[in-house]
């Protein structure tokens, strides 16, 4: 008699495999039917002496383009994804301007960066060789949109229109307390952002009734503000005015206050070192210091809910991080109006952008010569460990004090 | 023309800025006078150091002057495993293999601090850190002053340590003869990692004085680490005492040059002083002819 054969793969057992396998089969050719992901190049210095800056920019945009793709991707390109390529410009201008070069071999649709003025306007440069999009998430010099370059695009305000609106609280401000600043020392770093930013403010003091004693540059970095402290005690002005990045920030703030200088104010724009943790952890040291800045619309919603996510994962909610998440919708945008990664299409996008950039106090974005006019700062004091908005008004969480009191 | 209250204030300024330059380039000078290297991680484990300093306070709330034994005991073992764990063993006593593999500490050293620690600024904020002591013109910030004085009595006590112990001697004999100090029985590799520990533990003790008054982040060491250099070459490679004068000279003409050329032009008087030692007096002030 024969004997049953067994057989070595049940029905069920041959049906679930079938399934299976016609899935795992099958799933590529679904997979292909996705629209390609659009690159994007996005370059900070999260290495060198400004890399606590460009990592947090980082963050801000690694945050938007996540959230973006988890929201489906550009819809007008079937879903596309959001694809970043992130390059460290190791705060040098050489090493920005090669991963540009680098990344347009890997076939960016955009460039996103750069923080330092300087590296923004080699990196855009070389950008523009290839018609390739190049979205300015900070970079304050005014020189990055006013090279005629058609690829070059910058939502936030530059130290331009930061110091007009800086100049402007300030002479308020002044006018308000009696005129008791009548004279100002400029103390900046020797750079494209501060020496710009300190001719800017030297030019327009005047014209609020405030005279430029002096101007004082130093070089990044600076062990010893000591003699700096000493020429201002020397020359007694009654504003110190102070256009730094974060490292000589903070010391140039500490040694004028450890050396008793007393001032009606300090009052920096962009100052590079203002920031919530700058005011928790030398409390005494900021207290009453005052900003002209980036900073996000305290009354947004979007904002606060942003802010407390950064929070949430360990991170200090600083304008590198908005800007990069905003610049990032800003492209994602564009991208949607385009309807494709085409460098010409999204460039002619992008110039006729009407973004609304929620977590900013901007309007709907408005793009001359690659500047976004509807841009603007606003004006911060730091008070008891914490930040207030105090300019402009409708933005205010509280009134300026100015002057401040005098050191004991 | 300057008031001379400011020039004297500008002179009391540079000497206290000086003595940190003078412990951070005693540390240099000795690795180099013992081992004859250049420690390129010097200015990475001063970092390191100030870390060390900023956590010992956040975490424990450690005053970093109370930290100074501490973080300075922690240095020297460092220094020492580091040396006789990789320096000493990977370089196969070829000199060009030590500077190689103290270049690589420092590149893991900066980036490794750059992972864990992040790039942010780090301050402590200290309650004596406001505290001044009135000289005429000049307002001498009290940790400026304690480490000025307490980097001189660290110096005091090491050449004090180099002159009278055992350990002195022969660490003095290895850096004069090591081929001789090796016949008369000296251990020459356990000298050159207690060496190399003495030069971390000066980095260690320089963190604790720099910390009330300056900032840490992964780039912070260079700060230093470039005047130490020159400190050394200024004062003779290898000689302490020439460290001790460097250091003062070096914070002086920075001083002196900042308040009459700025800032940025006072820089120069450093180079120029470095530029004029090469040409003259290669050897630099105190230093011995090879």
């Amino acid at each position: 008699m024969a004997k049953k054969q067994k057989m070595p793969v049940s029905r069920r057992g041959f049906m679930a495999g079938s399934t299976a396998l016609a899935g795992t089969m099958g799933f590529p050719l679904i997979g292909g039917a996705q629209p390609a992901g659009v690159k994007v190049g996005i370059i900070h210095p999260v290495t060198g002496f400004v890399a606590f800056a460009g990592s947090q920019g980082r963050f801000g945009a690694t945050m938007a383009v996540e959230d973006i793709n988890k929201a489906g991707g550009i819809k007008a390109m079937g879903g596309a994804k959001l694809d970043p390529l992130f390059g460290d410009s190791q705060s040098k201008v050489e090493v920005g301007v090669a991963e540009v070069e680098k990344m347009n071999e890997a076939g960016v649709a955009a460039y996103i960066g750069c923080y330092q003025s300087p590296v923004g306007i080699a990196a855009s440069q070389a950008a523009a060789k290839y018609n390739t999009p190049f979205l300015i998430d900070v970079g304050a010099s005014d020189l990055i949109v006013s090279r005629g370059l058609k690829n070059v695009f910058r939502i936030k305000p530059g130290f331009g229109v930061c110091v007009d609106q800086g100049i402007e609280a300030l002479g308020a401000m002044n006018k308000a307390a009696g005129g008791v600043a009548k004279t100002a020392v400029i103390v900046h770093e020797s750079g494209e952002f501060g020496t710009g930013t300190a001719k800017l403010l030297a030019g327009k003091l005047p014209g609020i009734g405030i005279a430029a004693k002096e101007l004082i540059g130093h070089d990044n970095p600076t062990r010893n503000f000591d003699n700096i402290a000493l020429r201002i005690r020397s020359s007694a002005p009654d504003i110190v005015m102070m256009s730094n990045y974060q490292n000589e920030y903070v010391l140039l703030a500490r040694t004028l206050h450890q050396q008793k200088v007393n001032l009606a104010g300090m009052f920096s724009v962009l100052g590079g070192g203002f920031n919530y943790k700058f005011a928790k952890e030398q409390p005494e040291v900021s207290q009453y210091m005052m900003d002209t800045n980036h900073w996000y619309n305290p009354k947004s919603e979007k904002a606060q809910a942003l802010k407390k996510r950064v929070e949430a994962a360990g991170k200090e909610f600083t304008f590198e991080v908005y800007l990069a998440y905003t610049v990032v919708g800003l492209l994602a945008d564009a991208l949607e109006h385009a309807g494709s990664a085409d460098k010409e299409k999204l460039t002619a996008a992008l110039a006729s952008s009407t973004f609304k950039a929620e977590l900013m106090p901007y309007g709907p974005t408005k793009f001359v010569n690659g500047q976004n006019e509807g841009a603007k700062a606003a004006v911060l004091q730091a008070d008891k460990g914490d930040i207030k908005v105090i300019a402009p008004a409708e933005f205010a969480e509280m009134k300026p004090v100015f002057p401040k009191p005098k050191l004991g | 023309m300057l008031d001379p209250q400011i020039i004297l204030a500008g002179v009391l300024n540079g000497l206290l800025a000086g003595g940190i330059y003078v412990l951070v380039a005693v540390g240099l000078t000795l690795i180099y006078g013992v081992l004859h290297i250049i420690n390129f991680a010097h200015g990475s484990l001063l970092m390191l150091a100030m870390y060390a300093v900023f956590f010992l306070w956040k975490l424990s709330g450690v005053d970093p002057y109370v930290a100074l034994p501490i973080v300075t005991a922690g240095a020297f073992a460092i220094g020492f495993v580091l040396y006789r764990g990789v320096i000493g063993r990977w370089s196969h006593g070829k000199d060009e293999n030590i500077l190689l593999i103290t270049l690589g500490v420092s590149i893991i050293a900066d980036n490794g601090a750059l992972l864990f620690f992040g790039g942010d600024t780090e301050t402590i904020d200290v309650p004596y850190a406001g505290k001044i002591i009135e000289l005429g013109a000049a307002f001498l910030p009290l940790p400026k002053v304690i480490s000025c004085a307490a980097a001189i009595a660290i110096c005091l006590g090491l050449g004090l340590f180099m002159a009278r112990s055992d350990t002195g001697k022969a660490i003095r004999a290895v850096a004069k003869e090591r081929q001789g100090a090796r016949l008369v029985g000296i251990d020459v590799e356990h000298i050159f990692a207690v060496s190399y520990g003495i030069g971390i533990a000066c980095l260690g003790a320089a963190a604790c004085l720099l910390m009330p008054t300056f900032y840490v982040t992964p780039q912070s060491g260079y700060a230093f680490v470039l005047v130490a250099f020159t400190t050394v070459v200024l004062g003779g490679m290898g000689s302490f005492v020439g460290a001790a004068v460097g250091g003062f000279l070096i914070g002086i003409t920075e001083s002196i040059g900042g308040l009459l050329l700025g800032e940025q032009l006072g820089q120069i008087g450093i180079s120029l002083i470095f530029i004029l030692i090469l040409l003259l007096r290669p050897t630099g002030l105190f230093g011995a002819r090879a």
